[in-house]
């Protein structure tokens, strides 16, 4: 049996996206999920399914005890960093197409400002990350940033990716979240304001780097026969899929560390919903660091390896462009909720509902996750 | 800066003692599996080729060639702030397995021979790496 077009998005919610939040992660995504339902047009109790995203949420039994649901049929813990959103999509949509629930939720809350959770301090929390804990992290190699880098340096040096195209990449995401009333980051970037900004983990710099911040966001997928009665036009998941690559747990140990999981996951997701990438009108790319979103694109089948940086020049994925991407302003420049934020932007585009960033007649679009060094998610989604 | 936190210790385990042991010596050893002799790196506890989980130690060169490179300008542990900027380099070692290590030296460029040794001054043995001429 195929899962395509067997789930749809039929809710989107979002608290605001900012930095110095007084509330909690739990209060945050509490918030966001309330949101989310009610754009379903359902109620709380109505939820039958939930996947609660990431290591500081709330768990199954929180939101059965919250919001009051009677009988919740399945939950599930998707343990892989930022494509924990996407994979998530692979999970509900198996689980509503197998007859087991009407609407799950997949839900998610961070706040970076209540806690001491950050990006340096996360990853030897994590028990997936225990290599980098014990031999790379007393080295002083902890960050995403600094466990990154050396993928993008070898992508630079082997296929002649440039700083500017990293810029491209950058200046794209702002040119977006300006156009977002509810993002972070508003001031507009050039390329040059990209070069200058201060080096992090050599080759990234500042604006190489996603956000911090606090936020929630949520979204409900709902068997397709139970969405045809619901508010919002159908936004269908036509193909989905997850990888993992090679080695994992290490980047360090990887044959070619510039492979990501979601070269495995791409072609399934495309072929399952009977479509290529060049049919695709608008992408939303998971975009921890520039270079993430280049590699992606090769990954995907967009362009051949190497050819990513010059993929993303131009203006193709800007405002206007032939492949707006990350139309919301990503993590880059929108607000850092481990991707959440990309499926939710990517149902509103189908929806035709994305304001002063809506991409014209938008009818397929894809949406990708991409985390933990390398575990990569996908869906392609149609407008009905 | 006297108040600065000691460096992350590695959570040694019962996998892994062997490496920490050798690497106090100075001696980068990992593990061989002993039925079918695949070398792994960093320790897990079956071959992932033969399925065995009987282990002997063999010890390497640490000598390689970078692979990859990062500089790092920003300390995302604090106890890591008077280093900087310090080099981190990636470095497949001849006998086909990676490994990852500080760097002294200009800076490295992919390709570049390079010789490691372990620095065991301080509380934990530091895996450093240098260039090395061709012989």
């Amino acid at each position: 049996m195929s899962l395509s077009d067997k789930a749809c998005v039929t809710g989107v919610g979002e608290t605001l996206y900012e930095r110095g939040s007084t509330q909690t992660a739990f209060e945050l995504q509490i918030a966001a999920s309330f949101k989310a339902i009610a754009d379903a047009g359902l109620k709380p109790t109505d939820i039958d399914g939930v996947i609660p995203i990431g290591i500081v949420s709330g768990t199954a039994e929180d939101f059965i005890e919250n919001f009051g649901i009677p009988d919740l049929r399945f939950s599930a813990v998707i343990p892989h960093g930022g494509a924990s959103p996407a994979i998530a999509l692979q999970t509900a949509t198996a689980i509503v197409a197998g007859g087991i629930c009407k609407h799950i939720l997949i839900t998610f809350g961070r706040s970076v400002t209540a806690s001491v959770n950050k990006a340096g301090a996360r990853i030897h929390q994590m028990p997936q990350f225990h290599y980098v804990t014990e031999f790379e992290h007393p080295l002083g190699n902890s960050a995403p940033a600094q466990i990154y880098a050396p993928m993008a340096r070898r992508h630079m040096e082997l296929y002649g990716t440039t700083v500017e195209q990293f810029g491209a990449v950058a200046v794209a995401h702002r040119e977006h979240a300006i156009l977002n009333d509810n993002a972070i980051m508003k001031k507009p970037i050039t390329l040059e304001d990209h070069r200058n900004s201060r080096m992090i983990a050599d080759p990234f710099r500042l604006f190489d780097c996603s956000l911090e911040s606090d936020g929630g966001a949520a979204v409900v997928i709902s068997a397709a026969d139970c969405a045809a009665d619901l508010p919002h036009h159908r936004v269908f998941i036509s193909g989905v899929s997850a990888g993992h690559p090679d080695s994992p747990a290490s980047i360090t140990q990887r044959d070619d560390m510039t492979s990501l999981g979601l070269s495995k996951a791409a072609p399934r997701a495309f072929e399952m919903a009977g479509v290529k990438p060049e049919d695709i009108d608008v992408a939303e790319i998971y975009d921890c660091f520039t270079y993430a979103v280049i590699r992606q694109f090769e990954d995907m089948g967009f362009c051949e390896k190497g050819e990513g940086g010059a993929f993303v020049e131009g203006g193709r994925i800007g405002p206007g462009g032939a492949l707006p991407t990350n139309t919301h302003g990503g993590l880059l420049s929108q607000a850092h909720v481990w991707g959440l934020n990309h499926i939710v932007e990517l149902a509103r585009q189908l929806r035709h509902d994305a304001g002063r960033a809506q991409v014209p007649d938008a009818t397929l679009g894809v949406v990708t996750g991409y985390g933990d060094m390398g575990d990569g998610g996908l869906a392609v989604m149609r407008r009905e | 800066m006297t108040d600065l936190p000691a460096k992350p210790q590695p959570p040694r385990n019962a996998l892994s003692e062997p490496y920490w042991e050798a690497a106090a010596r100075g001696e980068l050893m990992v593990q061989a599996c002993a039925s079918c002799g695949k070398l792994r790196h960093y320790p897990r506890l079956i071959c992932d080729r033969c399925h065995d989980d009987a282990v002997s130690w063999t010890a390497l060169s640490a000598r390689g060639v970078i692979h990859s490179w990062t500089v790092a300008h920003h300390a995302f542990h604090p106890a890591f702030i008077p280093e900087l900027p310090y080099t981190i380099v990636t470095v497949d070692l001849e006998e086909g397995l990676r490994a990852l290590g500080r760097w002294i030296g200009e800076t490295p460029f992919i390709g570049q021979p390079a010789q490691g040794r372990f620095e065991t001054d301080g509380p934990v043995p530091e895996l450093i790496f240098e260039p090395r001429a061709e012989t």
